[in-house]
């Protein structure tokens, strides 16, 4: 990978470590006013995945969304705004964090119901097969969604007919405060897809190299027609399940598990690879950072002075306008 | 003076009443036996009652729905909880196609007495797919029972019948109660599961109401007061089935009728309620009936429209004031100091 690409993962990365510390700073001025689930600790996979992803190729995801749409391109005004319930936010306010989207980036949408959004990639994933386009889907979701029906279903079709995409698997360990050994048998998630006729890797989700190497292989496959695989990242969730809170006092996990996993640092850990090899220097860095909290000033300058939908807004979009009809 | 319970507190208590005195009781879902226990309402009963019958669940809501229905029919009385009605939404054919069925379509040879708690979302930006409240899809299966407790009482009191009830039963427990404390007999009881009850005696008009929206009719009722108008209010509590005795004889005293619901007006719980009370107490309706309820639109996140989408006690007292044809000018709208209505009182930060 050349030098340049490598410090474009890491200013992704940092990129979005610094704007869910920043809503969860803002959080508790109680303007934004949903659900929002932070990704801190989480930037390595959507950025090592999204860095082989066309614009065209599409992206969905769930609950946990941030990074994934800030990697695949999505609009950060855009989101900021929906986060306060804006009119310029990216779904108008109705949303709100649960539900971004981005079609100009192909980022498709987001929806928090466990593995919801699974089927839907499939069913995007095979409108481009349908097409003959050489176009990628991916579905992001958490290791909790792999237990609905839903996930084997969809991985059921997608590996019957070799569908361009991939399931992204960011196995954080947690459902909410649900260890996964209460909740799944003691095997690896990615050995599900071999019995769905995917192919199935496993990789270090805080290594964005590891991350970057794994999506390679995957969507490549995809891209060729030679069909769908699910790539599990390890990786671990930082503040609480839902809020900009740290929840170590609740006791679901204990400070050792989360202080090795901090020593995990998927930012500071690159930052120093690529300190040691002299690619990334201390004053570039700074400079860097200076330049995504000027990005975000701004984009949250706009979001808070954005007008709140307007009550026409309401009841508009509930079914497409016929005037609209294709 | 009674003991004061919490709504979930209430709910805790008759859990823990029921996994104490009957040793087929199970209590299920995902984050069950976790370090916040739904909310409060589950909290600590693993440690007291132990991992075989209190048990934390993959989500796999289609699945384990399925799961407690075996152990139902094995003579168990299993408890589903799901944090949301919505996730509930993944199990509706084990409910609508097998549970509600299999006393039936077998002549009566098994029994399902599954009791599934569902909560009922709402504000801070809980959104389309956080805050439904689908009682009405429920209640249209035959084999289904229905109930929406609102007082802490009654939450803890129609959780114990639910679950020592034979059929299967869903009893759906709304967020923004879960704080509100009333007296609660400390030893189990139970509330029928059919019988909406008067909680405020008036002569004028009749406002029927299910859960949260009891409380905003008993606000309206108070605003309706001030002008002059005396309205009874029944907390129907009982969904399906619907206690038409009562709603008939109220009517036949007051003879104007508005009914609210925390679920869409369309084809919900109101739609019936209007039915069953033009059918029964046609004769005593002075006026056409009313009925206030969600929009036909899903729920918006934005407060701004979240606001709107939401009726408050005033649109019932409007809706009273229509039916009976008064004129009668509602007092000022009472200093609610709030930016957002989006939260049920104050001390609620958000997210949850
Ligand atoms: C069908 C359904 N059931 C339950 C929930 C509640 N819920 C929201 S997020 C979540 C945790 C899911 O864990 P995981 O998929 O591992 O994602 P993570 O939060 O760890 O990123 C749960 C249980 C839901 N949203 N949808
Ligand atoms: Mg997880």
């Amino acid at each position: 990978m050349p030098d340049n690409s490598r410090l474009d993962l890491y200013r992704q990365m940092l990129r979005i470590r610094l704007v869910e510390e920043r809503i969860g700073d803002l959080y508790a001025e109680q303007q934004m006013r949903c659900p929002t689930h932070l990704c801190i600790g989480q930037e390595a996979p959507p950025v090592g995945v999204s860095a082989h992803l066309r614009r065209d190729d599409l992206v969905f995801s769930g609950h946990r969304s941030h990074g994934h749409y800030l990697a695949k391109g999505g609009d950060l005004r855009a989101m900021l705004a929906e986060l306060y319930g804006r009119a310029t936010g990216c779904a108008g306010g109705k949303g709100g964090s649960q539900h971004l989207i981005d079609l100009e980036c192909g980022f498709m949408g987001s929806a928090p119901i466990l593995a919801s959004t699974i089927s839907v990639g499939v069913g995007a994933a095979w409108a481009a097969q349908l097409d003959g386009l050489d176009r990628v889907v991916v579905v992001y979701f958490g290791d909790g969604a792999t237990e609905e029906g839903a996930f084997h279903e969809a991985l059921n079709f997608a590996g019957t007919h070799k569908l361009p995409v991939v399931f992204v698997c960011e196995n954080n360990l947690y459902s909410v405060h649900s260890a996964l050994d209460v909740r799944q048998p003691d095997r690896p998630i990615h050995a599900l897809a071999p019995a769905h006729g995917l192919q199935g890797v496993y990789g270090d989700g805080n290594d964005v190299d590891v991350v970057y190497d794994l999506a390679a292989e995957a969507v490549a496959r995809a891209r060729k027609g030679d069909g769908p695989t699910l790539i599990e990242f390890a990786t671990y969730r930082w503040r609480e399940h839902c809020g900009p809170n740290g929840d170590l006092e609740l006791n679901y996990r204990s400070a050792e598990e989360f202080a090795a996993w901090q020593a995990r640092d998927p930012v500071n850990t690159y930052r120093q690879r690529l300190t040691a090899t002299g690619m990334l220097s201390a004053p570039a860095e700074t400079a860097m950072a200076k330049t995504i909290a000027g990005e975000l000033d701004a984009a949250v300058a706009f979001a808070k002075s954005s007008p709140f939908p307007a009550p026409e807004a309401l009841a508009r979009f509930v079914y497409p306008d016929p005037a609209d009809r294709r | 003076m009674t003991r004061q319970l919490r709504y979930f507190e209430a709910l805790r208590e008759a859990q823990a009443q029921l996994l104490a005195t009957d040793p087929s009781t199970l209590v299920i879902g995902l984050g069950v036996p976790g370090p916040t226990g739904v909310f409060g309402t589950t909290k600590g009963l693993q440690e007291e009652f132990g991992k075989h019958r209190v048990f934390d669940t993959p989500s796999s809501e289609n699945a384990m729905t399925g799961v407690a229905l075996g152990t139902a029919l094995m003579g168990r009385r299993p408890i589903v909880v799901h944090m949301r009605v919505d996730f509930a939404v993944l199990s509706m054919e084990p409910l609508v196609n097998q549970a509600a069925k299999w006393h039936y379509m077998y002549g009566g040879k098994l029994k399902a007495p599954l009791t599934v708690r569902m909560i009922i979302g709402r504000g801070w930006g809980q959104g389309p797919q956080h805050s439904q409240s689908l009682q009405a899809w429920f209640a249209h299966v035959p084999g289904l029972k229905v109930v929406m407790p609102t007082t802490p009482h009654d939450a803890k009191g129609m959780l114990i019948a639910a679950v020592r009830d034979d059929a299967p039963v869903i009893v759906m427990e709304h967020r923004w109660l879960y704080n509100i404390a009333g007296p609660v007999p400390e030893a189990p009881y139970e509330v029928p599961l059919d019988q909406a009850t008067i909680v405020r005696r008036g002569r004028d008009v009749t406002l029927a109401a299910t859960s949260y929206m009891c409380l905003e009719s008993l606000k309206a009722a108070d605003m309706l007061s001030r002008i002059g108008i005396e309205a009874e209010v029944i907390d129907l509590r009982a969904v399906a089935p619907l206690d038409v005795a009562t709603l008939t004889e109220s009517v036949g005293r007051t003879g104007h009728f508005v009914v609210s619901d925390t679920g869409q007006e369309s084809y919900g719980v109101g739609a019936e309620a209007l039915a069953l009370v033009a059918q029964h107490a046609f004769g005593a309706l002075r006026a056409p009936p009313r009925r206030v309820g969600l929009p036909h639109i899903p729920t918006p996140t934005t407060p701004a429209l979240a606001d709107l989408y939401y009726p408050l006690a005033r649109d019932i007292a409007v809706a009273a004031l229509t039916t009976l044809g008064s004129d009668r000018e509602l007092p000022p709208d009472d200093s609610d100091p709030r930016r957002w209505k989006d939260v049920p009182d104050p001390s609620f930060k958000g997210p949850y």
